[in-house]
């Protein structure tokens, strides 16, 4: 390998001319550069239109590269379970490629990796989701497929059962995961078992294994018609194009709107609680610390990114640089509101070694206070550059583009959005950050986590006095474990 | 838009059954330069979006460290970003980001990479911060540094290694493919011991070994101008000094003569399955071959052990299949994990029943068709992301440090679309040998008796 090292370079010389730098003065390093003006996002606009059937399209043109992606999105989430029924919109979206149309589980699978498409399906709180990525050229066949999948399902009996114990294993290898237990007690604990958000999207073993074919089916037509649905089409496609592929692929598919269902009000975390879920011969200890945030919608959106973006979402931020930087107590400390139609939970996270718990717990505090205290112009700016700057970076790949677009659709953003994006980051005032900070962030009011070795950990985490502390088992977070050979 | 990079003749139709070779080409114009110093430079332009990615590679990984000092290669990357002569301590994250980029660095074997991705404005910002590192690393270099970065990384290896569920496989593995002199026997992440014992002279020795400009490749690709980018790399770089010549690496032979059984025990429910072989290295005659009998054997629900072991019997949970290339050579790696019930014995009997009949009987044509037409739809992917890992500034210097041609994209896909059914036959014939090969069971602790019990047929 050596070899081809020298030849390499051999060869990269010969068709080179090396520069003559003789007598050039070295450039001044006593000060960074200075930027050039910022460039500016210029994406072409979103085009709409409808199919006969009244199924809405959203697309935008890219001709880089000869890819498409489309996405379905349906109103059908987690949300929508039926009480009992925890975990059937995820199942109901695993099960789409599963078998559709003419084909069974492995000729669909084996038609979509030949064309190199990616075809995935999957459900989330409030949106079930089902992914196309295709080179241009199998567009065509592609599209069917997708078609398929979402309108013709077979729901086979013997594919729900194999997909069930798959779950069900899953639900069992939680056991195992440090991280995948806190996320579990932590929904949990903000939300209760009244409201949605309190579970996971993928339910819980006894809902899964009570989960019939039936139920599949029932929410599928419930659920999966063009008035809950959108296309979003991204790629090396025009409207008149692709227009008519689409018309022959979904325009006989029917149904209206069905409406969403209207979530209760969660109630925010009342005092500050710790909950300390034993899991010996841990290395590290899974912190979570959060409360209830605030829908995606709030007016308040711009403020709450920069704010966040300075306590715990970029590498500088408080945060990580309390954390790892000064402290080297963990990999990496985050924060981020998950912005939902509804009040979604704002969390902060980090695996630290276990001997540093403690530590580590009140340097969270610390920050999570200090955030609603005041925050410095310097560090507004540098957030704001940071949201702002960026973006345009993230519209290169169709898939990523298809994302943001989802959110114009969930959302029901204007068409301007993206093009409006930099602005309104970019007019976020430290004034704002603060009160935001003030109000959204309670130090008193707050659910603390920790998943780690509790006779290692207890003693510390104890003296420090944060609140109302309670100790689990895995098996009060996740169930009792299956009997294992 | 701007198609011309990418030429295209895309195969007429869609066969019904295994039509390959369809003629995707996948052409990345750049330009290449060498500076006086030895670093070479790759340019590649990219208007797509007004964003620049800064990409350099340093030819040098974990197989270049010394007994004792293990881990040393991925330290040394941590506090690559801890500042340097002109930037101190905190800043080279805080202007990036103040502008608009964003950054981050890995380690594997044989090379270490770092990015920035920044707004096209902030292009001679990462120049200025690469060349500063390149060039005066040292003059802000400290002890305290090395410390903290030494808790950052020692964190980093109980998150990802440690706390992950089979996370010590991979090590396991490595330690028992390779002899204990060979490069590839430690694992990139290191040992405690050895990160405990890192000093800030290994710091010192290390940069003026391996991080002089000639052991590195700067690749910029994106909304640039090229002749303009030329005069500021020129700036930024000239003055750095050059290093000493990095001489190459005596490599001691990886050979395994018989099949090494071995038992680990771990906090997991379920036990898992770990077979692993010596294959040919990166970009090495047989490497293509394994990466398509990785997809035969193991990508998605057609392939022959998910088929069997996930989709009919349902016995695993899950398979996977995977040629792990490296320079100095390769390992070939099958992964299973047994469902509740069933045993590790169970799931190695059936996995040797397919090596087996796939080292006697080559893939159909449609299972071969398969796996190039992904690969193939794969490359496309790969021309949409300027920056980041795997980005096309990333590409350019990966293909760069080992072949030695920047634009080796399509020579790369190539070599699947040249195979023939029966090449990948032959190669799992030649290389996944019963007698040749590391069977690691991962069990439940205290239930060593869980592990695959070696068959007693004679063969």
């Amino acid at each position: 390998m050596r070899i081809s090292w020298s030849i390499a370079l051999a060869a990269a010389t010969a068709i080179t001319v090396a520069v003559p730098l003789a007598g050039q003065e070295p450039p001044d390093r006593s000060r960074p550069p200075q930027l050039g003006p910022t460039p500016e996002l210029k994406l072409p606009p979103i085009q709409r239109f409808t199919l006969s059937n009244g199924l809405a399209v959203v697309l935008l043109e890219k001709h880089q590269v000869p890819l498409v992606q489309v996405n379905v999105m349906v109103q059908a989430g987690a949300v929508m379970d039926p009480p009992a029924k925890s975990g059937l919109a995820a199942m109901t979206a695993a099960m789409l490629d599963e078998g559709a149309g003419k084909r069974n589980a492995l000729e669909l699978a084996d038609a979509i990796e030949f064309l190199g498409a990616t075809l995935s399906a999957g459900a989330g709180q409030h949106t079930s989701l089902i992914a196309l990525h295709t080179p241009l050229s199998k567009l065509d066949s592609a599209i069917g497929l997708l078609a398929d999948v979402t309108l013709r399902p077979t729901f086979a009996a013997e594919e729900l059962e194999r997909q069930r114990k798959e779950r069900l294993t899953t639900f069992t290898q939680w056991r195992d995961r440090p991280s995948s237990i806190a996320s579990v007690i932590f929904s949990r604990t903000l939300y209760g078992t009244s409201h949605p958000y309190g579970a996971q999207a993928v339910g819980d073993p006894s809902s899964v294994a009570a989960l019939t074919v039936a139920d599949l089916r029932d929410f599928h037509q419930a659920r999966f018609h063009p008035g809950n649905a959108t296309l979003i089409v991204v790629g090396d496609v025009t409207t008149a194009g692709i227009r008519p592929k689409l018309e022959a692929a979904f325009g006989q598919w029917l149904g209206a709107a069905t409406g969403k269902p209207s979530l209760p009000e969660p109630k925010q975390v009342a005092t500050r609680q710790v909950f300390l879920v034993d899991k010996p011969g841990a290395a590290q200890s899974e912190i979570r610390i959060g409360r209830i945030g605030v829908p995606r919608l709030t007016e308040d959106y711009s403020p709450l990114i920069v704010m966040n973006t300075i306590l715990g979402g970029s590498f500088t931020s408080r945060l990580n640089q309390n954390l790892r930087e000064t402290h080297g107590y963990t990999y990496g400390a985050f924060s981020a509101f998950d912005f939902r139609p509804a009040a979604g939970p704002f969390i902060a996270s980090a695996a630290v070694q276990t001997d540093v718990t403690d530590k580590a717990l009140s340097e969270f505090m610390k920050e999570i206070k200090g955030i609603t205290d005041s925050v410095s112009a310097q560090e507004v700016t540098r957030a704001k550059n940071y949201l702002a700057l960026q973006f345009p970076s993230e519209f290169q790949s169709v898939s990523s583009i298809a994302t943001r677009l989802g959110d114009v659709v969930a959302y029901g953003l204007p068409d301007d959005y993206f093009n409006t994006y930099v602005r309104r980051v970019m007019q976020v005032t430290r004034a704002e950050v603060e009160r935001v900070a003030k109000k959204y962030i309670d130090p008193q009011r707050i659910a603390i986590i920790v998943v780690g070795d509790r006779s290692k950990v207890e003693p510390g985490v104890r003296a420090l006095k944060l609140g109302e502390l309670r100790t689990l088992t895995v098996d009060d977070v996740l169930g009792k474990a299956l009997a294992l050979p | 838009m701007k198609r011309s990079w990418l030429a295209l003749a895309l195969g007429a139709s869609l066969g019904s059954t295994g039509m390959q070779a369809q003629d995707v080409r996948i052409d990345v114009p750049y330009t290449q330069f060498v500076l006086p110093n030895g670093l070479n430079v790759i340019l590649h332009q990219d208007h797509t979006t007004p964003t620049v990615s800064v990409n350099v590679w340093y030819h040098v990984g974990s197989a270049r460290e010394k007994p004792g000092r293990t881990g040393f290669a991925h330290l040394f990357e941590h506090i690559m970003f801890e500042g340097s002569g002109h930037v101190a301590e905190g800043n080279f994250d805080q202007w990036l980001e103040a502008a608009g980029g964003n950054n981050n660095g890995s380690t594997a074997n044989d090379r270490t990479d770092y990015w920035e991705d920044v707004p096209r404005n902030a292009l001679e910002l990462a120049l200025f911060l690469e060349s500063d590192r390149m060039g005066y690393l040292l003059q802000s270099m400290s002890p305290a540094k090395v410390d903290g970065q030494r808790d950052v990384v020692k964190n980093e290896r109980r998150q990802s290694y440690e706390n992950q569920p089979y996370g010590m496989a991979s090590i396991a593995l490595s330690e028992n493919l390779y002899p204990a002199n060979h490069p590839y026997h430690w694992p990139t992440i290191g040992y405690m011991d050895d990160l405990t014992a890192a000093s800030y002279q290994d710091v010192v020795g290390f940069f003026k070994s391996y991080y002089g400009p000639n052991n590195a490749s700067l690749a910029i690709a994106g909304d640039i101008d090229p002749a303009k980018t030329r005069v500021l790399v020129e700036k930024w770089f000239g003055d750095v000094p050059p290093g000493q010549p990095v001489a190459v690496q005596p490599t001691p032979a990886a050979v395994l003569a018989e099949e090494k059984r071995v038992v680990m025990e771990d906090r997991v429910q379920l036990p898992r399955l770990y077979m692993a072989w010596l294959t040919p290295g990166l970009l090495q005659p047989g490497d293509a071959e394994m990466d398509v009998l990785a997809n035969v054997l193991g990508g998605g629900k057609n392939s022959r052990l998910y088929q069997r072991l996930v989709y009919d019997l349902q016995i695993a949970q899950d398979v996977s299949a995977f040629q792990l290339s490296s320079e100095l050579g390769s390992a070939f790696r099958i992964t299973a994990t047994a469902r509740p019930g069933h045993t590790l014995s169970e799931l190695e009997q059936e996995i040797q029943e397919e090596l087996d009949r796939i080292k006697r009987q080559p893939p159909s044509a449609r299972e071969l068709g398969r796996a190039v037409n992904q690969y193939e739809a794969g490359f496309l992917d790969q021309m949409e992301q300027v920056g980041g890992f795997g980005g096309k500034a990333d590409q350019l210097n990966h293909y760069y440090t080992y072949t030695g041609n920047p634009d080796y994209f399509n020579e790369d896909l190539s070599r699947y679309q040249a195979l023939d059914p029966a090449d990948v036959t032959a190669m799992a014939a030649r290389f996944l040998r019963d007698d040749a090969r590391v069977v690691l069971s991962v069990v439940p602790q205290g239930k060593p008796e869980l592990q695959a019990q070696k068959r007693k047929t004679s063969q």
